[in-house]
């Protein structure tokens, strides 16, 4: 009897929050009722606007309420969390849901963590210093310059694989720090994900540019970013099940346009 | 005192300590393996082991990514191969600016307190962030803003102001009599600390220098911030990849594959000064 009330009153309580998509996430998120992501520290733009994502401004703060929305959680109930990468993968319970800070899938990388299905497929694209944006959008030129990038992204094996420059690349910690080794004019060109590269040429680093884009579809490991959930997540299904009805309803496309900028412009580097 | 005699057999009092002997031995060895037991069972029992180890002890990400690893430890023996002189010497000029006498070369005394000041009281991070972005910022032309040259600028500096403290305890050690007898043998101020005070000064910081030398090594790796592709670098590089740990386990065994020895070199060191001491 006492378990029909429970039952009665939980049944109550899930269908009412959840107008949307059903109750797939009952009972599978940290909170009861909550929905907990995680982000970077800081989170860039474009990513979240002026690193607060409960502003839902930015391209995933905007795709991290539509898709809570879409697992029937209000956006009251979506509790941020900062985390670094070495915290999302190290062993042991995480103190997110899912985390979302442009994480690209692969399958090293899948072997240990869980992923959703792709929120984003992000180009790589080349970003220049001031002094080297007459440079050639081909392999060839791009092989004499000065390369850097963030050394704990997918950007290092493309650099290593497909472009192999004659000089070493320097790799640095995060943006802020390849924006300060640009600025210093210690590198000539870096490679980030095609819209933190528009942001950074339009905002950071006066007179650079972004002189090519690799294309996405390339079959060498398109970079596409998924949520980041602990190995095993029993939420994965409810996630990717939000995910898919807002590609599907062309939601996600919509957030897209509003967000990242239009980036055909940028030509392909063949 | 020794038994000059072993066919007269040992004396009570040495069987009894060689008695002694074996019994702590025993113990020792008894409670190493209970302790090594210990580690062995109960570790693997706890519930997140087989995470735990797959995410740090995986052979098969080790075995990858060892050679590359040791590979980008060289770029670490390099930097630590043209700091470590640099380092003695600014230290010593440090040192020696901080114990000039005549009244004449009072600022040369005031640049070394400010010198040691400031720069035994930036962390070394700080230091490499701000001296390795920052004066290249300034727009000096290729090479000369390679960070290389001006990371490796920020450890000497750095290091030189403790390595200076070192020389200085040194050269206090040097009695002063000892300067005062040199001095009324005739020689010149000059040459007394070269002669007399320097000679000992240094010997006598020997083992202390080396544990500098030994984290030097260690702090080498710092310049991976500002873009060196050293161990500690490619090691991250790896972990973000494979989302695994190991390869800093694979980068840390390196590192002890060189201090452990120059450790236990400094130990031998510091034992046999003692002894000459006593």
């Amino acid at each position: 009897m006492k378990k029909m009330v429970y039952l009665t009153t939980g049944l109550m309580v899930t269908a009412s929050s959840a107008m949307a998509a059903g109750h797939c996430a009952a009972g599978l998120t940290l909170e009861e009722g909550q929905l907990t992501i995680a982000t970077g520290n800081p989170a860039y733009y474009p990513w979240v606007l002026d690193d607060d994502p409960e502003s839902g401004e930015g391209f995933e703060a905007a795709v991290a309420y539509a898709i809570a929305g879409e697992m029937g959680f209000a956006d009251e109930d979506v509790v941020w969390v900062r985390s670094s990468f070495d915290e999302a993968i190290q062993p042991g319970a995480k103190n997110f849901d899912f985390n979302m800070q442009q994480y690209s899938i692969t399958p090293e990388r899948d072997e240990v963590v869980d992923f959703s299905l792709p929120y984003y497929t992000a180009p790589m694209a080349v970003l220049v210093s001031p002094g080297a944006v007459d440079t050639e959008p081909t392999l060839e030129a791009l092989k004499t310059l000065k390369w850097g990038a963030v050394g704990t992204t997918t950007a290092v094996p493309k650099l290593e694989n497909v472009i192999q420059p004659e000089n070493d690349p320097l790799l640095y910690g995060d943006n802020a720090d390849v924006n300060a080794a640009m600025s210093a004019n210690q590198i000539d060109a870096a490679l980030f994900d095609l819209p933190t590269a528009l942001f950074l040429s339009a905002v950071m680093i006066e007179g650079s540019a972004v002189i090519g884009q690799f294309a996405s579809d390339e079959s060498d490991n398109p970079d596409q970013f998924g949520l980041l959930m602990e190995d095993g997540n029993p939420l994965k299904a409810c996630v990717d099940e939000a995910i898919t009805s807002l590609t599907e309803s062309g939601e996600l496309a919509a957030i897209e346009a509003q967000w990242l900028q239009d980036a055909t412009g940028v030509p392909v580097i063949e | 005192m020794k038994d000059g005699n072993a066919a007269a057999g040992l004396t009570r009092r040495q069987r009894y300590e060689a008695a002694q002997r074996k019994r702590s031995i025993l113990i020792a060895a008894a409670s190493t393996l209970l302790v090594g037991l210990a580690i062995f069972i109960l570790v693997p029992l706890t519930p997140g082991w087989d995470r735990v180890k797959r995410s740090f002890f995986d052979i098969d990400t080790l075995v990858e990514t060892f050679p590359r690893l040791l590979d980008a430890f060289t770029i670490n023996v390099m930097i630590f191969l043209w700091s470590a002189p640099a380092i003695a010497i600014l230290g010593l000029l440090i040192a020696l600016a901080r114990d000039t006498r005549s009244p004449a070369l009072f600022p040369l005394r005031i640049f070394g307190a400010a010198f040691t000041d400031v720069f035994r009281g930036i962390p070394v991070i700080l230091t490499v962030y701000l001296i390795g972005f920052g004066i290249p910022g300034l727009g000096l032309p290729r090479p000369w803003n390679s960070p290389y040259i001006w990371g490796s600028l920020a450890l000497i500096l750095t290091y030189s102001a403790y390595v200076a403290e070192i020389f200085r305890s040194g050269i206090d050690s040097v009695h002063h009599s000892q300067r005062s007898a040199a001095l009324s043998l005739g020689l010149t101020e000059r040459q007394v600390t070269r002669y007399v005070v320097l000679p000992q000064a240094i010997r006598n910081v020997v083992p202390a220098q080396m544990n500098m030398l030994i984290a030097l090594q260690k702090d080498v790796s710092l310049l991976s911030f500002i873009g060196p592709v050293e161990i500690f670098r490619q090691a991250g590089v790896f972990k973000s990849l494979l989302a695994n740990f190991t390869p800093y386990v694979g980068a840390a065994i390196i590192f002890l594959m060189v201090t452990i020895p120059a450790t236990r070199y400094a130990d031998y060191l510091m034992a046999k000064q003692r002894q000459e001491r006593r």
